[in-house]
């Protein structure tokens, strides 16, 4: 589904990523953790053309993304982003926020953008909150619609960027638990995390970068337990 | 006391007696055509700009058009009003009337001036939110449209305000090409009647009147938008 060839990305002089080649394929939870610095955020970033790459290639369905002609709009619709900072809008409610794009891009009718946020808005258990705006809502919940309103646009992957990272401690398990039911429906998954926890338990495949290339790979259960390089290892170390 | 009773008479007798509030009303009129048509043509102009520049930061296409607009906003800030306003009449429109062409200059002018101000409310506006748009498939004028801009009006909205009361003060300037607007108007009644005080005081007190009722409007748009703002966070 998402082909990853030899992705370079540098910044003036500095490389933050040297050459990762990595394969996603439909239904696969992958999980990339690091430490930071290590370039997994803008890896994440890069997967859906939110920063040009410098060198590679990422194909998606197929289509080269970095090739200059291709309608990236057209595939950035297929490809769901949650961010760090939630990044809702804030001047519309709740339900504006869901409905929008899918309006403006999927030529849904009002009625139709507005049953499909209103469903999966009650399945993040948020259905009440319709007609708040953003700033009324906590940050899990705030993430929680964040979630949805990339589900509204029916993606056939869906990408996150630390979504927990900027929750307090105690909002960080609904966000997962939203993300868990998603892995459990069989969504494809790209999350970069520090919750090692969840990538143990809904992760099928780990990705470990450090400076800038994928360190290590492979299932929870060889990367936890069986870490094999040094970098992996003391990484483990410190956050485990 | 004998000074306010000599002039309240020379103000009614030049005024109303002999009936040149017609043109104090028309000079107004004028006065207020070439404000808000220079705020329209200033507003449009300053949007265009404050959208090449946002999306000329990474496309290359769009950086002559950029430039272009860099020379625009340099060139016009750096030519006092009048002289903009002579050039405009005496070479470039000669054929059109004084009016028009007043419109056109200082809608040029305030072009320039507008370009800043609403470049720097589009910044204002979190960066994440264009990616945000962007990442759900928005195009870049998409996210322009439905998002950045309705955010950054909080912060454009009350500069434009503040903007359209240096305008007002600033077309009377507009009669070094024939147009009657207000100062002017006031000027040919002081060549007729002699009246220095009575015709400056009058001008002076419009002037102060307009620019009071305008800002009392800023405060009241500014309050309304932060309450909407305020309202979204209770």
């Amino acid at each position: 589904m998402l082909n990853v060839v030899n992705l370079e990305k540098h910044f003036g002089g500095e490389n933050v990523l040297n050459g990762i080649s990595t394969e996603i394929n439909k239904g696969d939870v992958v999980c990339v953790i690091g430490p930071s610095g290590s370039g997994k955020s803008t890896f994440l970033r890069c997967l859906n053309m939110l920063e040009k790459p410098t060198g590679g290639k990422i194909i998606f369905e197929g289509d080269d993304l970095t090739d200059k002609h291709i309608d990236l709009n057209a595939h950035r619709q297929k490809m769901g982003m949650v961010f760090q900072q939630f990044n809702l809008f804030p001047h519309m409610t709740i339900l504006e926020n869901l409905t929008t794009a899918p309006m403006l891009l999927k030529k849904r009718s009002k009625q139709q953008a507005q049953e499909k946020a209103l469903e999966l808005l009650g399945r993040v258990g948020l259905a009440d909150r319709a007609n708040d705006y953003p700033a009324q809502l906590s940050g899990g919940q705030q993430q929680r619609v964040a979630i949805v309103r990339a589900l509204c646009m029916e993606p056939d992957v869906m990408l996150f960027d630390e979504p927990t990272s900027a929750l307090d401690p105690e909002m960080v398990g609904e966000v997962l638990d939203v993300m868990k039911e998603l892995a459990k429906e069989g969504m494809t998954m790209v999350v970069v995390t520090h919750e090692m926890g969840f990538a143990r338990e809904v992760a099928n495949r780990i990705l470990f970068l450090a400076d800038g290339v994928i360190a290590e790979e492979g299932t929870p259960d060889e990367v936890f337990d069986h870490p094999q390089s040094e970098r992996l290892q003391s990484f483990l170390a410190k956050v485990l | 006391m004998q000074f306010f009773t000599s002039f309240y008479l020379k103000f009614v007798d030049i005024f109303i007696t002999r009936g040149m509030y017609k043109m104090v009303l028309s000079g107004l009129k004028n006065t207020a055509v070439i404000t808000l048509g220079a705020l329209a043509i200033g507003v449009a102009i300053g949007m265009v700009i404050a959208i090449v520049k946002y999306f000329a930061d990474d496309s290359k296409a769009l950086k002559p058009l950029a430039w272009l607009c860099d020379v625009y906003t340099t060139v016009v800030r750096g030519i006092p009003m009048v002289v903009l306003l002579m050039i405009f009449y005496y070479i470039i429109l000669v054929s059109a009337e004084g009016i028009t062409v007043g419109i056109i200059a200082f809608g040029i002018n305030s072009g320039a001036y507008m370009a800043e101000l609403i470049r720097s409310g589009i910044n204002a506006v979190d960066r994440g939110q264009m990616e945000a748009g962007r990442s759900l498939g928005m195009s870049k004028l998409q996210t322009m449209r439905k998002i950045i801009l309705p955010q950054a009006v909080r912060y454009i909205l009350p500069a434009i305000g503040n903007e359209m009361i240096a305008l007002v003060k600033e077309t009377s300037v507009a009669g070094y090409v024939a147009v009657a607007e207000v100062t002017r108007s006031i000027f040919l009644i002081r060549n007729n009647t002699y009246e220095s005080v009575v015709t400056l005081t009058l001008l002076a007190a419009i002037y102060l009147v307009i620019v009071i009722i305008l800002t009392r409007l800023l405060k009241l748009l500014e309050r309304r938008l932060s309450n909407n703002a305020k309202r979204r966070k209770s």
